[in-house]
This record gives C-alpha cells, structure tokens and sequence, in this order.
C-alpha cells in the first residue's frame, strides 16, 4: 500500500534500548515475565490437582469440563473482565493465561501419571515403596514425558496469547503491534512477530533439552534396541 | 453486575447498525466463512495425509507455527500490506489460523486407527478410498470433530481481536469500549463473546452425539 520498507534496521537499532518504556528491550523483558509466570504458576497448581485428580477419578470429570470451558474462552475475553478486577496491571494478563496453562496441565499430569505401566507400579510396591515415595521417586518421573509434552504446548500458546493483552494495555512485545498499527509503521509489527516466534522456538528447545536431562533411561533404551 | 446491567439493560445497545442483534450477526457471518473456507481446505488434506502417509511434515509445521505465531500481529501486519477497506484481508489470517486445529486432528485421527481394522477393510476387498471413506474416517469421527470444534473456537476468539482493525463483530464492544473507557461495553461484549464460544463448544458436542456411530463411541 505504500513503499514502506517491511524493516527498518536503523528504527530497530535506535529503538532497541532507548532508555524509554517503549524501548524493544523493555517491550521483551515484560514479555517474557508475563509468558513465563502463568506457565511456572499453572505447573505448581497443577502437579498436586492432577495427582488427585489421577488418584480420585470421580473429581476427573468435573474438572476436565470446567477446563475444557475456560480453555474455549477467548483470551481477550478473560483479559477484559479481568481489567475490571486487577486494573492496569501485569496480573489482569498472569491470571487468566494461569488458567490457559491449568487447563493444558490437568489432563497431561492426569494422563501422564496414567501412562504409568502396571508392572512398574507393582514392582515398586513389591520393592516396599510407600505412596508418597512411590509418586515422587517412580510415577511422577516416568508421567515426565507426557507432562512435558503439556509443558511445551502451555509454553508456547502463552509467549503468543500474551501479546493479546497489548489491547488492554499489558501486552508487552505485542505493544510493538499496536504502535506499527496507528503509524501504519512495518518495523515494529515485524520485530514483534520475529521475536515472539523465536522466544517460542528457544523455549521448546530448552523443554526438549530438559526432558532428554530428566529421562536419561529413554535415550538408553533406544541404544540398546 | 452494574455493568451487565447498564450494557444490557441499555435499550440504545439493543438496535441499529451497532446493537447487539447486528453485532451477534455479523460475527457469526465473518466467522462462519473463515471457517468454512478452513474445513473445506484442511479436512479433506488431513485425510489424504493421513491416508497415504505423505506430506506428515506439513502437519508437523504447521501445528508448531499456529501456536507460536501471536494472532494479532498476523492480523495487523496483513491488514497493513494489503490494505484496510475489505473484508478480504481480515478473512486471511482467520483462515490461516483456522487450517491447523483441523489439518493435525484428522491428521492424528485417520492416523491412529488401529491397523487390524484397516487390514481388515482390504482384506474385505475394499479399495483405498473405500477404506478412507468407509473404515477410517467414521473411525476418526470423535477426532476430526475435536479438530472441528478447537478450530471454529479458535475462530471466534481471532475473530473478537480482528475487531482492532476494523472488522465489525463482538469484538467493537470490547476495542471501542476500551478506547472510550466505557467499561460496561467491555464487559458486555466479553460475556457476548464468552456465551457464543460456549454455544459453540456445546454444539460441537451435540453433533458429536448425533454423528459418532454409536460402535465408535463406546470403543473411548
């Protein structure tokens, strides 16, 4: 529509660390504050939820259809009303992508401690293993790879959905959207899409990474077949 | 709960060109075409790829970039090169985001039919598209209609944010009522478009009932 460049190096090269609050560093350090929170909050909220609800599957049901609701709303829906409880603040974008984060990780933890092999259970009665003991030092890890699995997703949807939030004001990286918007301005929008795209891409890479440092026998496994 | 009040007790919301009946309408029309053109687009490509096995990669890809790639800067910046006016540019990235939940869940669905049940089918005498049509796809029903229902949500949802750029929709009451800080616009709109999202998700659920042979359901 006009011939605007898509990418302006000098803009990114002026504006990277401008000192301002618009400055793209500032812009990605907010960013990834309000990706990462929801998802390291979801996970904490989630290991004890999905283990009882692995344990009594009667609150399963339940709990499953009230994630499936809030997973089908919109996020700027949440986002909105949100703002009228927590205001202009990086809470009213954390709470709602928690939720988003919930209803990824209850079913991968219910179906992680799920993919448990019987034998595996039993040999660890047999070899004396108490509940507790049992749960931390054999199910949970050997749920790692489908939990992870969950991770990845929770990880990724949040670094992309919090860009949404830059329409009610808290939206860090996705700020540079609406600037390059009212300029009619390409750089910006570019920038913030290559950025979040690769903040994506880096954070599964290193969920990949953890997960071969958190399941060694995996890899042996596939040596020795 | 005063705001619910003042926004839908507002007679003045409730007519013309922005009213909520005009609104709900004009949702529904930009988000049913996005989705139509998705389905009609990845449903039958999940199947064939599903079917012979070529072409997994494009599944792969594509499931990974619709996650990571943020709505609303697809929105604006596609909008922006094409230019504001039409419907057309905004139809593009809510297609684009639509394909995917459809493509890697029919994909997955024809996929992971059980493979005595496919062998079966041959050895019955069936043709390829026999099987695919006959064996695997009612098979896959309950995940093609998972695909179905993530993508026309996802739909919905792309379709209140594409409210920033122009489009008319749910979506207005939430932007203008931002920009002029009339909160009871905001959350009005939030609950229209929350209440359609559950519309749609029970729908889904309904078909589900009406269209998974019963030999299939029992089977989950």
């Amino acid at each position: 529509m006009n011939d605007e460049p898509l990418v302006r190096w000098d803009w990114i090269a002026r504006n990277w660390d401008n000192g301002g609050p618009s400055a793209i560093k500032t812009l990605l350090e907010s960013h990834v504050v309000m990706a990462l929170l929801p998802v390291v909050f979801g996970l904490l909220i989630a290991l004890p939820l999905g283990v009882a609800c692995a344990r009594w599957r009667w609150l399963y049901q339940p709990t499953a259809g009230l994630m499936n609701v809030v997973y089908s709303l919109p996020s700027l829906v949440l986002f909105s009303i949100f703002l009228s409880v927590t205001g202009l603040t990086q809470s009213t974008v954390i709470i709602p992508l928690t939720f988003f984060t919930l209803a990824v990780l209850i079913p991968a933890v219910v179906d992680g401690l799920g993919s448990v092999p019987e034998h595996v259970r039993q040999s660890a009665v047999a070899m004396g293993f108490r509940p507790l003991r049992r749960l931390l030092q054999v199910e949970l890890p050997v749920a790692v790879p489908v939990v992870l699995g969950g991770l990845r997703v929770a990880t990724v949807s949040s670094i992309s959905l919090v860009s949404v939030g830059a329409l009610i004001g808290q939206g860090g990286l996705g700020n540079l959207f609406i600037d390059g918007w009212q300029r009619q301005f390409y750089t910006p929008i570019v920038v913030g899409i290559v950025l979040i795209v690769l903040l994506a891409v880096l954070s599964d890479g290193l969920l990949v990474l953890a997960q071969r440092l958190l399941t060694p026998w995996s890899r042996a496994r596939r040596r020795t077949a | 709960m005063n705001w619910l009040i003042d926004f839908f007790g507002n007679a003045a919301n409730w007519s013309g060109s922005d009213g909520i009946p005009t609104r709900i309408l004009e949702h529904l029309e930009f988000s049913a075409a996005a989705f139509l053109i998705a389905a009609v687009i990845a449903a039958p490509l999940g199947l064939l790829i599903g079917h012979t096995g070529r072409g997994a990669f494009i599944v792969v890809v594509s499931a990974n970039a619709a996650r990571a790639l943020p709505t609303l800067g697809l929105l604006v910046l596609v909008v922006l090169l094409i230019g504001v006016g039409t419907v057309l540019p905004v139809l593009i990235p809510l297609v684009v985001l639509a394909v995917p939940p459809i493509l890697v869940n029919t994909y997955e669905g024809v996929r992971g039919v059980d493979a005595d049940l496919r062998d079966a089918a041959y050895g019955m005498g069936l043709r390829g598209r026999q099987v695919l049509f006959k064996v695997l796809t009612p098979s896959a029903l309950p995940l093609i209609l998972l695909g179905l229902r993530l993508s026309a949500i996802q739909v919905v949802s792309t379709a209140s944010v594409a409210a920033f750029v122009g489009l008319g929709g749910l979506g207005r009451f939430i932007i203008d009522g931002l920009a002029t800080k009339t909160y009871s616009d905001v959350i009005g709109g939030a609950v229209l478009i929350a209440l359609l999202a559950l519309a749609v998700q029970l729908g889904f659920t309904l078909l589900n009932r009406v269209v998974v042979s019963p030999g299939v359901r029992q089977v989950r």
